[in-house]
C-alpha cells in the first residue's frame, strides 16, 4: 500500500509556540518517513494531527488522495476511521486485557473465527504468540513494545505511526529492538512515519527524512543526504552530524572496521553485529585539517584531498573538502587563517577511528 | 426495628443508585474529558446538594412537584396523583440530593483513566461509546463501584429532603432516618437505638468496603 501524505497544517499553542508544517511526500509501501527535531519542535504534534487525535486549527491534510483534514471545508475524518496504526511511546497497553485481548481489540468488525486466526497470525509475525494469555503488567519493556506493535497492525493499517518508539526501552533493549524494528518495518508492505530526535534512530531507520525546528518543516529528503547536506545552518544545528557516508563494511584489522566508501577507506571502531550495508558519521567538530603532507599523527584516517568550499560561522569556519567523499569539517577562523586555507588548495583530513561511528543499515 | 421502613429505605437506596449510575456516569464522563469554558458552572450546580442545607433544597424540591407549579401540575394530569408526599417525589428528590455523591467519584475515576488509552482505542477503530465501555468503565470499575456504594449510603440515611418532600407516611415516605426520628420523639429510645445501630453498622461497613476498593491496583 502506498500514497501520498500531503500535510499543510497550523496549530497554535496557548504561549505563542506553534506548528505551520507543510510537507508533501510519497511514502512507499514499507518505506519510512522519519520525522525529526528536538524535542518542542512539533514533531509529535504533526503525528497526531495526521492520526487524527488532534484537530489542527487550519489547513489540510491528505493521504493516498483521501482527505483526512480540511479546515476550511470543515472536514475532519475521525481517527476510527483513518485505518492508521499508531504506536504510543509508552505503548498505551490495555492494563484491564490480557496479551491476546489487546491484540485483538481492534478487530471487532471480524467475524469470531477470523479474529482468533488474525491474532495468531500477527502474534506470530511480532513472536509473542507465547505471551498472548498474559497480563500486560509483568511484560519486559521489549515485549511491550512488539505486543503495542502487534495491536496496531492486527487491523490491517494503511499506515504505520510510531512515536518515539524507542524512547521508552533502556540502552541494552533499544540497541537490539533498532535492527528488528527496522527489519520490521521494511517487511510490511505499508507506509510508516517515526518521530524521533536520536540521531542513530533516524540514520537506522528512516530511509526519508524531514528535519522540524520549531513547528516548521525546514528539510525533506533521504536521511544520510538531510544528514550530510543540511540545507541551512538551523538545520546543520538541529541534525548535528555533518558527515554521515553511506559505506560497506569490509572486514576488520587489527580489531578496526574497515569500511569502504568507493575507494576510500574508514577505520573505525567495532559497534558489533555490522550488517555489510552502515552509515559512517563524524561531527564536523573531530575532522582536523593540516596541509598535505604531514608528519605521523595518531589518528588512523588520513585522507588526502582538495578544500571545496569555505563558510565562515562567527569563530568558525566550515569546510567542506573533496576527498573521494565529501568531509565537512569546523575549524576555527585563526585555524584557518594559519593554514591559508582557500578554495582549490590541496588538504589532508584527520579523523581518529573513535570519531567515526557506525549505524548499522539492514 | 421498623420493617416496612427498612424495606422501603432500602429500594429508595437501590433506585436511586440504579437511576445516578444511568444519569451520573454520562454527567461524569462528560466532567472528565470537556474542556468547555461553563465547565464550572455545571460542576457547581451537581455538587450544590453538598452545600446547601437539607431544608433549602427539600423546600425547592417540595415547590417544583407541588399542584402550583408546572411540574407538579403536568404530573398530576399523567399519572393522576401528586408527586409530593410520595414514592415517586421521594425517589426524584433523592437523585437529585444524591447527585455530587455519585458524580464526583466517577469523574474522578474516570480522569484517572490515561487519555492515551482512549486514543489508542480510537485509533483502532473503536467508537467513542465503545471505548467507554471497552476502556474508560473498566479501567474506572473501582472507583464508579465505591461511588454507587456511597451513593446508596447516603440515600438510606438522608433526612432532611425526605422529610421536606415525602414527609412521614408509613409504607410510602417513611424512611428508617424518619422512623428513628419518630420514635425519639415518642420517647421510645429502645427502637431508635437498635434503628441507629444497624445504620452505624451499615454505614461503617460500607466504608470500609469503599476504601479497600480504592487501594485496590486496577490491574483486576
Amino acid at each position: 500500500m502506498t500514497g501520498t501524505l500531503s500535510v499543510d497544517v497550523r496549530r497554535l499553542f496557548p504561549g505563542g509556540a506553534g506548528v505551520r508544517a507543510s510537507l508533501d511526500e510519497p511514502l512507499a509501501a514499507g518505506g519510512v518517513l522519519v520525522l525529526f527535531g528536538p524535542s518542542g519542535s512539533g514533531k509529535t504534534t504533526l503525528l497526531r494531527a495526521v492520526a487524527g487525535l488532534d484537530r489542527p486549527d487550519a489547513g489540510s491534510i491528505a493521504f493516498g488522495g483521501e482527505t483526512w483534514f480540511d479546515a476550511a471545508a470543515g472536514i475532519h475524518v475521525p481517527a476510527q476511521l483513518r485505518r492508521a496504526g499508531f504506536l504510543f511511546q509508552e505503548f498505551a497497553l490495555f492494563p484491564h486485557l490480557t496479551v491476546g485481548g489487546n491484540v485483538a481489540f481492534g478487530l471487532g468488525h471480524l467475524r469470531r473465527d477470523e479474529r482468533g486466526g488474525r491474532v495468531k497470525e500477527t502474534a506470530r509475525l511480532l513472536r509473542v504468540e507465547h505471551l498472548l494469555g498474559r497480563r500486560t503488567a509483568g511484560l519486559s519493556g521489549g515485549e511491550r513494545q512488539r505486543v503495542a506493535l502487534a495491536r496496531a497492525l492486527a487491523p490491517r493499517p494503511r499506515l504505520l505511526l510510531l512515536d518515539e518508539p524507542l524512547s521508552a526501552l533502556d540502552g541494552p533493549t533499544r540497541e537490539e529492538l533498532r535492527g528488528e524494528l527496522r527489519a520490521l518495518l521494511h517487511h510490511l508492505g505499508i507506509p510508516s512515519i517515526l518521530v524521533t530526535h536520536d540521531r542513530v534512530e533516524a540514520l537506522a531507520l528512516g530511509d526519508r527524512m524531514a528535519v522540524l525546528v520549531d513547528g516548521v518543516v525546514r528539510q525533506v529528503g533521504p536521511v544520510d543526504r538531510v544528514f550530510s547536506a543540511p540545507v541551512d545552518d538551523v538545520v546543520a544545528r538541529v541534525v548535528g552530524t555533518e558527515n554521515v557516508v553511506p559505506v560497506r563494511v569490509a572486514g576488520v584489522e587489527d580489531g578496526l572496521v574497515v569500511a569502504e566508501a568507493g575507494a576510500v577507506r574508514l577505520l573505525a571502531l567495532d559497534p558489533g553485529r555490522l550488517p555489510a550495508d552502515a552509515f559512517a558519521c563524524v561531527r564536523a567538530e573531530e575532522v582536523i585539517l593540516e596541509r598535505a603532507p604531514g608528519a605521523a599523527t595518531s589518528a588512523r584516517n588520513h585522507l588526502a584531498g582538495v578544500v571545496a568550499s569555505l563558510v565562515h560561522e562567527g569563530p568558525l569556519v566550515r569546510v567542506t573538502v573533496d576527498c573521494g567523499i565529501r568531509l565537512v569539517a569546523l575549524v576555527t577562523r585563526s585555524g584557518a587563517e594559519q593554514l591559508g586555507l582557500a578554495v582549490g588548495l590541496p588538504v589532508a583530513a584527520l579523523v581518529k577511528a573513535q570519531a567515526v561511528r557506525l549505524v548499522p543499515r539492514g | 426495628m421498623d420493617v416496612e421502613a427498612l424495606r422501603l429505605s432500602f429500594e429508595l437506596a437501590a433506585l436511586t443508585t440504579i437511576a445516578l449510575l444511568v444519569i451520573g456516569l454520562p454527567v461524569a464522563a462528560w466532567l472528565a474529558s470537556s474542556r468547555w469554558r461553563w465547565k464550572p458552572m455545571v460542576e457547581a450546580v451537581v455538587a450544590l446538594p453538598l452545600v446547601l442545607p437539607p431544608t433549602v433544597l427539600g423546600f425547592y424540591l417540595l415547590v417544583a412537584m407541588g399542584p402550583m407549579s408546572p411540574f407538579g401540575r403536568a404530573w398530576i394530569s399523567i399519572f393522576g396523583r401528586p408527586l409530593a408526599f410520595s414514592f415517586e417525589g421521594l425517589l426524584l428528590a433523592s437523585i437529585v440530593y444524591s447527585l455530587p455523591f455519585a458524580v464526583q467519584p466517577f469523574a474522578a475515576a474516570l480522569s484517572a483513566v490515561d487519555p492515551r488509552l482512549v486514543e489508542a482505542s480510537h485509533t483502532l477503530g473503536v467508537s467513542r461509546l465503545a471505548t467507554f465501555f471497552r476502556v474508560s468503565l473498566p479501567i474506572a470499575a473501582p472507583g464508579v463501584i465505591a461511588g454507587a456504594v456511597l451513593t446508596f449510603a447516603h440515600t438510606l440515611g438522608e433526612f432532611g429532603v425526605v422529610l421536606m418532600v415525602g414527609g412521614n407516611i408509613r409504607g410510602e415516605t417513611r424512611t428508617l432516618s424518619i422512623a428513628i426520628f419518630d420514635a425519639v420523639e415518642q420517647l421510645d429510645y429502645a427502637t431508635a437505638s437498635r434503628t441507629a445501630l444497624f445504620l452505624l453498622a451499615v454505614s461503617f461497613t460500607v466504608l470500609v468496603v469503599t476504601y479497600s476498593l480504592r487501594r485496590r491496583p486496577v490491574l483486576g
